[in-house]
């Protein structure tokens, strides 16, 4: 399986930072809040968060978990596991930069911009995320994918990083 | 957790199970600060609350926390004087199976009568509280309001005070306290305080020696008033021996322990006036985590009315 390592993933990072760091640049009347999706994509936006301030910029940090806003709760025998969120602030008038760490029907895209709304009323939502596999089943399209892996025909990414997995790459 | 269909009694749940609903307890109360507190998990899902016996609190906090989950709630007043025999309950089933509802919470005073409709029913079955057999809800928003408190409940010491022998509330907090690492102790009344040899929980009669074994907790129950003026509970005399008197509660905050109540309280009875003001009662935390362990059960129940095929 190909496997992409914590150097790239790293590298990866840095770009994506620098490039949100251009666009809040290019729009600094906007307040920027960047909300990952528990569990992997609140780390990625912590990280985001860490580089753009950095930079010298600021974004306030956010991770919701979607799980009581899936489409599929009554479909699975049991019950998945609750995370807790945490966005103490609300989302009215914000740029949100939406994060997650696969992305591949949309669903919990779409779940996840339901949780959102319920805090407020934002300007504008980016939707960014590490890697894309493909297999869309509903109208999301990425403002920003750090891996594209479309083409590789997968049905599975898996993405480890340090903070959770205490080892950190993407296999697919 | 596994799919469960029914919550009766602490003792019928797994160990992971119980962790489960205590995790998700914790994120049900983030919904509370969001500007809409609610979210669609049981959106189209019907949820009748079942009181053969009066109570206003446990059942409007299941309503709450149903509406809270987006369930449509319906409230199935039971008069105490027209039903309680046995056959009323198998024709209540009857009414309810064709109903269709996915959750039926219920209290009756007699114990087992949740059991009895969980096994008819294909809805998911909560015991709100049968007799002096169980309430687990109670259990976990207690071990809830605990663990948010002290961060763990294990190693934690609890003194349960009052009539211990006809409270559901004693024996359903006792049980997920103990099967967490708690170390539990009863205190009350002797007659109604059941023997150690039975339990296998220490029993107290004073408050010296709760004060010597030093608990993070005191767990007042209430004071049940058709036992007042019984033998067993003089009125005038059981604030003296087993209430929080202003005195006591000197030693409890000198102590740096929490008290803790499952309501409704009775002032000057089990509780002096100024406990309830104390830095460390707990008794509203209760309220409000009570509202989110019942999100978390009603969220981790399965009810069979789900069939697809």
């Amino acid at each position: 399986m190909p496997t992409i390592s914590s150097e790239e993933i790293e590298r990866a990072l840095d770009a994506w930072g620098a490039q949100l760091v251009q666009k809040m640049s290019a729009r600094d009347d906007e307040q920027w809040a960047i909300v990952g999706i528990v569990s992997h994509g609140d780390v990625l936006a912590r990280r985001l968060v860490q580089k753009i301030e950095k930079a010298g910029h600021k974004a306030l940090y956010g991770a919701i978990d979607i799980t009581l806003y899936r489409d599929d709760l009554d479909l699975r025998g049991k019950r998945p596991a609750l995370r807790s969120s945490h966005l103490p602030f609300s989302t009215d008038d914000l740029t949100l930069v939406l994060v997650d760490d696969v992305l591949s029907t949309g669903r919990t895209a779409r779940a996840a911009l339901e949780v959102l709304w319920e805090y407020g009323r934002p300007a504008r939502v980016e939707f960014h995320c590490l890697t894309d596999r493909g297999g869309r089943q509903l109208p999301i399209h990425p403002d920003y994918v750090a891996f594209d892996l479309s083409a590789s025909q997968t049905d599975k990414v898996q993405v480890r990083l340090n903070e959770i997995d205490g080892a950190e790459d993407i296999t697919y | 957790m596994n799919p469960r269909k029914d919550l009766i009694t602490i003792g019928a749940l797994s160990d992971e199970d119980i962790r489960t609903i205590l995790e998700s307890t914790s994120a049900m109360k983030d919904i509370f600060t969001k500007s809409v507190k609610k979210v669609p998990a049981l959106k189209g899902k019907s949820v009748l609350t079942l009181f053969y016996e009066p109570s206003t609190r446990t059942r409007s906090s299941f309503e709450v926390a149903a509406h809270r989950l987006s369930a449509d709630v319906t409230t199935f007043t039971v008069s105490t004087s027209s039903v309680v025999k046995g056959e009323s309950v198998h024709d209540t089933i009857d009414t309810l199976m064709s109903m269709k509802m996915d959750y039926i919470i219920v209290r009756h005073k007699n114990s087992g009568i949740p059991a009895v409709i969980a096994r008819h029913c294909k809805a998911a079955v909560i015991n709100a509280g049968d007799g002096s057999h169980a309430h687990p809800s109670q259990a976990f928003l207690d071990a809830f309001t605990i663990k948010e408190k002290y961060g763990e409940v294990a190693g934690k010491r609890v003194v349960i005070i009052g009539d211990i022998l006809h409270s559901r509330v004693a024996r359903s907090t006792s049980t997920i306290l103990r099967r967490l690492g708690a170390e539990v102790a009863y205190m009350g009344p002797g007659p109604l305080v059941p023997p150690q040899q039975h339990t296998g929980i220490a029993r107290f009669t004073n408050w010296d020696q709760i004060f010597e074994w030093k608990p993070d907790v005191i767990y007042l129950l209430r004071v049940q008033n058709e036992r007042i003026d019984t033998p067993f509970f003089p009125a005038a005399d059981y604030h003296q021996a087993f209430g929080v008197t202003e005195e006591r509660l000197k030693r409890i905050d000198d102590l740096n322990m929490s008290i803790m109540h499952p309501g409704p309280v009775n002032r000057g009875v089990e509780i002096c006036d100024a406990a309830m003001e104390y830095r460390n009662c707990l008794i509203n935390n209760q309220v409000e985590n009570g509202i989110a362990a019942r999100m978390s059960i009603l969220y981790h129940l399965t009810p069979q009315t789900q069939c697809h095929d």
